[in-house]
């Protein structure tokens, strides 16, 4: 849900970076943090294990600019992948508008992908939100490693609808300013879809 | 308006005005040092006091996770939600309370207040927010169904959109 602040003329998001534990959500963030200027960001919060697992989640503030006069803001989650934080990756689902699912490309990840992105569907029913409906975008992680399956494979099971989809390395940071940007232009999109409706 | 999916929670200047006025009025009387009301999803509503050396925005949005977890734990063990939480620290002190099961009301104060004059300030303090809330709920309901929703997106074009990445 964005909040439109007439006020200060504002207007916040929230983007969730969602998938299986190990595929990067964290690291994506840990890129769009590290390239973006500084007047444009706020501090990264990443709340970890000892370990650098997420624990709850990280949280990146991102101001984009301005359109008609309103400062954009996006507010980007991660959700703790390790299947076990459940409880905490449904509170962090709370009122968002829009999803990053993120893949882990490589074979053995497979069913821990597809598990991970029903999950993600369970989740959001369970909030009255439908996937379908969502700004939502999917991304092929870890392409630089050896052992990935093939996109056609990923793409037949992961995402049969047909959303805009990315390869990239989130180390290097390849495909993740792009996977940023498709879902924050869906996200505005909606909202102009929103505003035409009313 | 409260409810998904992909409704937005609207704020007009009007409401922000007699919310600020409200909290402002709270700060005083209870002595305290900063004050923030933040959405349940963790978007900053308004705030005032010594927030200069504070990154609110990061507080914001670590209240609305503490709450959201604090109320999970509720939920388990058969409550509604835990309606206050306070963290009692070395110098500064948290009373974080919850308005109207949506707002979340943060209060921040040392030793020239007491948990006593905080808690009772805030109990009157989120009475008036409360009816704040319920108005603009009102409000926005109203908007949406007379179609007078001015938002300020219906006309954006994909080149305002592609400019933001410009």
């Amino acid at each position: 849900m964005s909040f439109i602040n007439y006020a200060s003329r504002e207007i916040n998001c929230k983007i969730v970076y969602y998938g299986p534990g190990l595929c990067g959500k964290t690291t994506n963030l840990q890129f769009v943090y590290q390239k973006t200027a500084p007047d444009a960001k706020g501090k990264m919060i990443s709340l970890a294990t000892e370990t650098e697992r997420t624990l709850f989640f990280d949280f990146l503030p991102l101001a984009l600019g301005e359109i008609r006069g309103f400062k954009t803001r996006f507010h980007l989650y991660t959700v703790p992948g390790q299947v076990f934080y459940d409880a905490s990756r449904k509170l962090i689902l709370k009122g968002v508008d829009g999803v990053v699912f993120v893949a882990d490309s490589q074979e053995v990840r497979l069913d821990a992908n597809i598990e991970s992105l029903e999950n993600l569907k369970d989740n959001l029913e369970e909030q009255g939100y439908q996937l379908e409906k969502l700004p939502f975008v999917i991304q092929y992680n870890k392409q630089d490693l050896p052992n990935c399956t093939p996109i056609e494979e990923l793409r037949e099971l992961l995402n049969p609808d047909g959303v805009t989809e990315f390869t990239a390395c989130a180390q290097t940071g390849e495909g993740v300013f792009e996977t940023l940007k498709a879902v924050a232009k869906l996200i505005l999109l909606e909202l102009k879809k929103g505003g035409a409706a009313g | 308006m409260l409810e998904p999916q992909n409704n937005s929670f609207v704020m007009y200047d009007e409401e922000f005005q007699r919310i600020s006025v409200v909290i402002e009025k709270l700060l005083r009387e209870s002595n305290s040092k900063v004050i923030f009301l933040v959405d349940k999803n963790g978007q900053l509503i308004a705030n005032c006091g010594e927030t200069e050396h504070l990154d609110t925005t990061s507080l914001a949005s670590l209240t609305a996770g503490n709450i959201a977890a604090t109320g999970g734990l509720a939920k388990l063990i058969g409550e509604k939600e835990f309606s206050i939480l306070f963290h009692e620290g070395e110098k500064d002190n948290i009373h974080i309370s919850i308005i109207a099961q949506r707002v979340i009301l943060v209060v921040i104060f040392d030793h020239r207040s007491s948990l006593g004059l905080v808690r009772l300030r805030v109990k009157k303090a989120s009475d008036e927010l409360a009816g704040i809330f319920e108005d603009l709920a009102v409000k926005a309901a109203e908007m949406e169904k007379t179609g007078n929703v001015d938002s300020p997106f219906a006309e954006i074009t994909d080149d305002d959109i592609d400019n933001l990445f410009s």
